[in-house]
């Protein structure tokens, strides 16, 4: 059971959490203008790595403020938590 | 109680309080301060079951959570008799009643040991192999071999006990009393640390408490009383926390911990009642510290099963600490120094030793020696080749090791004795570390886990780090505790230590037998009865992996999990395979370490609080007018009102008919509601809903349709404009939180330039729904200034108004097809107006209609419902809805994805209407539509999403998503069922007012 830090709460017990996928997708902005394909990439297609993957959280129980997470898959360490919209502190 | 197994002289049991208990039916008695083992031994009852295979009889073997053999049922209560439980464990008290598990009719006399004669027939893996083909005979088989296998017998009845919860959180953890557990939260509490220090005994101390020998001395003190001196300076500590009967059951990541006390369980089965029995801790501590200690290894040799063979630390517990005399007539089988402790402890109370067998060629520690001065016999060099006795050992037999070690050599010595002691080393328990994810190593010299790494800020400390001579201890654990706590404790720095040092070590995992490998019987999991040559077997048979011969010969798979099998098992799989043991890797030790039980596990969260319970604010008056309710999600909604005996179809049956004929009335409160504020919360909705809001004049209602990026239905619902930028829009019952959801995670991180606001109301209003030809008249009755006429207020449009100087929303929208109104109204107002009403509709005999009445209205007028005609694979296009979606837009939720080759496609599942050619026949959900009932196999064409008996029509009517349905109009299709087939015709969706009159009649 992690100890998440929410950007705008602090430490919390990841029971108040809700785990939202892969971060960093960005919806298309105009996507009557893709193929299928193109279109399949951004529904479909997610990521699921053992090691260091980049990840949305929601505070559901708390703020229910939306923000990403650095987390490594293999020993549940985090490495960052950061707000919607900006630049993940770790490459 | 056999006197003469007690000794006189003993500091931790109250020989003056006597407790009375039952075994198997027996009554026996005890002291205060036994556990049920030591009581048993005292009154020379060794065997207490029969294992799980073979049915061959077992005795008590330890003293702890790693017992294998002795558990038993307790109590005979059909609501709180627990099986399973560790003999070693349970606390005598007055009135406890246990009996023997796996045998039948007793276990002196058992059916089952039948197995064992035959046990050549049964290798490892035999009830996969044999019981699992023909695949359906293994309902038959499973039924014999439950009878006569099965550990224990559940409760039948609800737990009568109360369980709780509690969260606690601290700077440091020491889990573990015994010696370095107090060295660690001693130094914690005193340097301010906010400490908490668990144990699942009933007192601290470990096994240092009762080590009162010349070979364990600290400061010229005998270590047991300079412990006791440790143990009563903990109680000035301010910082510290002690619980004890408290064991600590699961380590997980981030340092939480579950640990599970015993409140109740010691006490007289008449102080149990009406008091919390468990507590299940919920820990998030800072820092953890890990001083589990050590187990002992048992041998491996031929016949090691017999009752009467126990652990020889557990022989030396209940002779120091219980003041039990295992036997009168013991010997020890070693290849370590730790049986010369218990022979030591035997002979200063007066107990015999016989000899002991030591593997090992000749050693000189100061413990040997000590031994040898007392006159004890020792067999250096030597194995127990086998062991006789059926109920209970009488006799081993011993002869010379090879210089290999790998086989036996000279004459056989028997020897008589009542009880055997092995120690095979020790075992540093591990098992929380890994759970919490560290890494192991392994130590070659004495062949033992050690913790290596983790990730998580904790410490191992003690014999469970792999120390295990005194001075070692408590110097490496203070130490470790300075560095890992960051403080400078110098209480022990100085101390004058003296420990036995241990000199030879010589480790053989199978012993040899004079007899051929194959007629001997080496038990390694005593409690599942596998062999080693079970793991061989399994090993010729191909496996190499641990954890498939774990799985295969069901090794360390029982309820102790094999604490005292898996090194054993390991050694024998690295030796046979030729593999070094570090290299092998070992098992994962998974939660809890000892069984919870499911009430610790629940806690309060049974019965009416197993889950929230949302009611309506008209709850009450649907509970006071007999409405039978269902379960919606969390929600109870009233589901029809049966008047005197009716039915539920008869009830609904009438319902739906009043709800036509002059007016009905309905709770919509669970109907999800989101305010929806903001300069862009038009452009917000177009982007949601696959229809247009940009042109919604203010209070006006639109229905709409919310799809995900998939381009299939999620959700449905009315938005009504109340002003400019301000509009309430409502969802299903069971999709409120995901809509919101939903619609939060959109604006925060796709669109987080729209300035919208979005809160939830939907426990903040009551919403009644009236409908039918007679709605307007009562409407008029309650809100006399309202200018109901269809120009001032026509369908789908909203008025604010007063009900008792009450604001209130009165929605002109309808779910039926009826003229209807839905008044919004808070909450703690809702009761009264719904009371208006009802009293006001009383002339036009109003009826109160339920959820069933209200899917079977809709299901006439073709209306879906999300989540019932749809199911997450249907697009609007699917549903035949067309026309709700833009075409002008340029973008919403979902709208790419309704032209993917895939959604495109004419012959995928779509909504239909189904009408059966007999009116009387109702179809069931579910049922599934075929075109051909002869072809072999049958193409399955769709399925009837929701039917109905429609009392308006006379008939049957029913909504069904079929392949290619659109096209299928007027085609004769069929339903088969059980016992026939049912005829059916596809047509439109909507079977009632096709043309919308009703809505303004
Ligand atoms: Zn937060």
């Amino acid at each position: 059971m992690f100890l998440i830090n929410c950007p705008y709460c602090g430490e919390r017990d990841q029971s108040e959490f809700s785990a939202g996928g892969e971060a960093h997708i960005i919806r298309p902005k105009q996507p009557t203008e893709l193929s299928d394909d193109q279109w399949a990439e951004y529904l479909f297609m997610r990521k699921n790595i053992k090691g260091v993957q980049f990840e949305r959280w929601n505070h559901a129980h708390g703020c229910r403020k939306w923000f990403n997470m650095v987390r490594d898959t293999s020993n549940d360490k985090i490495h960052a938590v950061y707000k919607m919209g900006e630049k993940p502190p770790i490459k | 109680m056999s006197k003469n197994l007690r000794t006189s002289n003993n500091k931790f049991i109250d020989q003056t309080s006597r407790i009375s208990f039952k075994f198997d039916g027996k009554t026996l008695y005890g002291f205060k301060g036994d556990t049920l083992a030591s009581a048993l031994l005292a009154n020379n009852i060794h065997l207490v079951g029969r294992s799980f295979k073979y049915h061959r009889p077992r005795g008590i073997m330890a003293c702890g959570s790693e017992e294998p053999n002795a558990i038993v049922q307790v109590g005979n209560d059909a609501s709180l008799t627990e099986p399973n439980t560790r003999v070693t464990e349970i606390e005598l008290y007055e009135g406890l009643e246990a009996s023997s598990q796996n045998c039948w009719p007793s276990v002196n006399f058992d059916v089952g040991a039948i197995n064992n004669f035959f046990s050549p027939l049964i290798p490892a893996a035999f009830y996969y192999k044999t019981f699992m083909w023909p695949a359906n005979f293994w309902k038959m088989y499973e039924y014999f071999i439950r009878k006569s296998a099965g550990l224990g017998k559940s409760p039948t009845k609800p737990d009568k006990d109360i369980y709780d919860h509690r969260y606690l959180h601290c700077d440091v953890l020491v889990i573990g009393g015994g010696i370095s557990g107090i060295i660690a939260a001693k130094t914690a509490a005193k340097n301010n640390l906010n400490t908490l220090l668990i144990d699942d005994k009933n007192n601290l101390g470990g096994t240092t408490l009762f080590q009162q020998n010349e070979c364990f001395k600290i400061n010229n003190s005998y270590s047991n009383e300079w412990l006791k001196k440790e143990i009563e300076t903990l109680k000035s500590l301010k910082n510290l926390t002690i619980k004890t009967r408290t064991s600590l059951a699961a380590y997980h990541s981030y340092n939480y911990l579950l640990a599970r006390e015993n409140l109740t369980e010691h006490l007289d089965i008449n102080e149990k009642k009406n008091k919390i029995r468990q507590r299940l801790w919920k820990i998030r501590a800072k820092k953890v510290i890990i001083a589990t200690g050590a187990m002992e290894r048992p041998l491996i040799f031929n016949n090691n099963d017999r009752p009467g063979i126990m652990l020889s630390s557990s022989i030396k517990k209940y002779i120091d600490f219980y003041g039990v005399k295992c036997g009168q007539k013991i010997s020890l089988f070693t290849n370590n120094d730790s049986a010369y402790e218990t022979a030591i402890s035997l002979n200063n109370s007066g107990v015999s030793v016989n000899s002991i067998v030591d593997i090992r060629d000749k050693t000189n520690s100061l413990i040997v020696k000590q031994s040898e001065k007392l006159g004890i016999k020792v067999h250096w060099k030597s194995s127990v080749v086998n062991t006789n006795g059926y109920k209970k050992i009488n006799s081993i037999e011993i002869m010379q090791l090879s210089d290999d070690g790998n086989a036996v050599v000279g004459k056989k010595i028997k020897e008589e004795c009542d009880c055997l002691g092995i120690s095979g080393g020790w075992t540093p328990r591990v098992h929380l570390f890994t759970q919490s994810g560290g890494k192991l190593k392994f130590r070659d010299e004495d062949n033992v886990f050690l913790p290596n790494k983790s990730e998580l800020d904790q410490i191992s400390i003690g014999s469970c780090n792999g120390d295990f001579e005194l001075d070692e201890i408590i110097k490496n654990a203070a130490d470790s505790i300075n560095k890992f706590l960051k403080v400078n404790n110098n209480d022990y720095e100085n101390l004058e230590i003296i420990s036995s040092k241990e000199i030879d070590k010589k480790n053989i995992w199978l012993l040899p037998s004079d007899k051929p490998f194959g007629k001997t019987k080496s038990f390694l999991d005593f409690q599942n009865d596998s062999t080693a040559n079970d793991v061989k077997l399994a090993l010729r048979e191909g496996f190499k992996s641990i954890e498939h011969v774990k799985r295969y010969t069901t090794t360390g798979m029982a309820t102790d999990q094999g604490k005292l099998s898996n090194m054993h098992a390991l050694g024998i799989i690295a030796e046979t395979a030729g593999v070094k043991m570090g290299e092998l890797g070992t098992t994962t030790f998974r939660p809890p370490y000892t069984p919870l039980t499911f009430g610790a596990i629940v806690g309060r969260n049974v019965g009416e609080f197993f889950d929230i319970t949302r009611k309506t604010p008209l709850h009450d008056w649907h509970v006071e007018n007999k409405a039978e309710f269902e379960n919606v999600g969390q929600w109870k909604r009233a589901w029809y009102y049966p008047i005197e005996n009716e039915n539920m179809h008869e009830a609904v049956q009438r319902e739906s008919k009043a709800a036509r004929d002059s007016a009905g009335i309905l709770d919509a409160s669970t109907l999800g509601k989101i305010d929806i504020q903001g300069s862009d919360a038009s452009e917000f909705l177009n982007r949601v809903y696959t229809n247009a809001w940009s042109k919604l004049e203010i209070g006006k209602c639109r229905y709409g349709l919310m799809l995900n990026e998939d381009g299939m239905v999620y959700d449905d619902g009315v938005t009504t404009r109340l002003s400019e930028n301000h509009y309430l829009m409502t969802t299903t019952t069971g999709g409120a939180a995901n809509v919101l959801s939903k619609l939060e995670d959109y604006l925060q991180t796709e669109w987080p330039e729209l300035d919208v606001y979005l809160t939830s109301v939907t426990d903040h209003y009551g919403t009644v729904s009236i409908c039918g030809p007679n709605s307007k008249k009562i409407l008029s009755k309650i809100i006399p200034d309202l200018d109901l006429s269809d120009e001032e207020f026509p369908h789908m449009s909203f008025k604010n108004a007063l009900i008792d100087n009450i604001n209130c929303r009165v929605m002109r929208i309808s779910f039926t097809g009826e003229h209807s109104y839905e008044i919004n109204i808070q909450s703690s107002f809702a009761k009264s107006v719904w009371e208006k009403c009802f009293e006001a509709g009383k002339e036009f005999n109003i009826t109160p209609y339920g959820t069933e009445t209200m899917h079977l209205l809709r299901a006439e007028k073709g209306f879906i419902i999300a989540g019932q005609d749809t199911d997450g694979t249907m697009t609007p296009v699917d549903l035949q809805m067309d026309w709700i979606i833009s075409k002008k837009k340029y973008d919403f939720i979902g709208k790419r994805s309704l032209y993917r080759s895939d959604t495109i496609r004419e012959d995928r599942k779509q909504l239909v209407g189904l009408l059966t050619d007999d009116p009387k026949e109702i179809l069931e959900e579910g049922a599934q539509i075929v075109a051909e009932t002869n072809k072999q196999p049958i193409e399955m064409l769709g399925h009837v999403t929701s039917s109905y008996f429609s009392p308006n029509l006379n008939k049957s009517i029913a909504l069904a998503v079929v392949k290619n349905g659109k096209k299928l109009k007027g085609q004769k299709l069929f339903v088969p069922m059980k016992n026939k087939t049912i005829n059916v015709t596809i047509t439109d969706t909507v079977f009632l007012d096709k043309e919308n009159k009703r809505l303004n009649a």
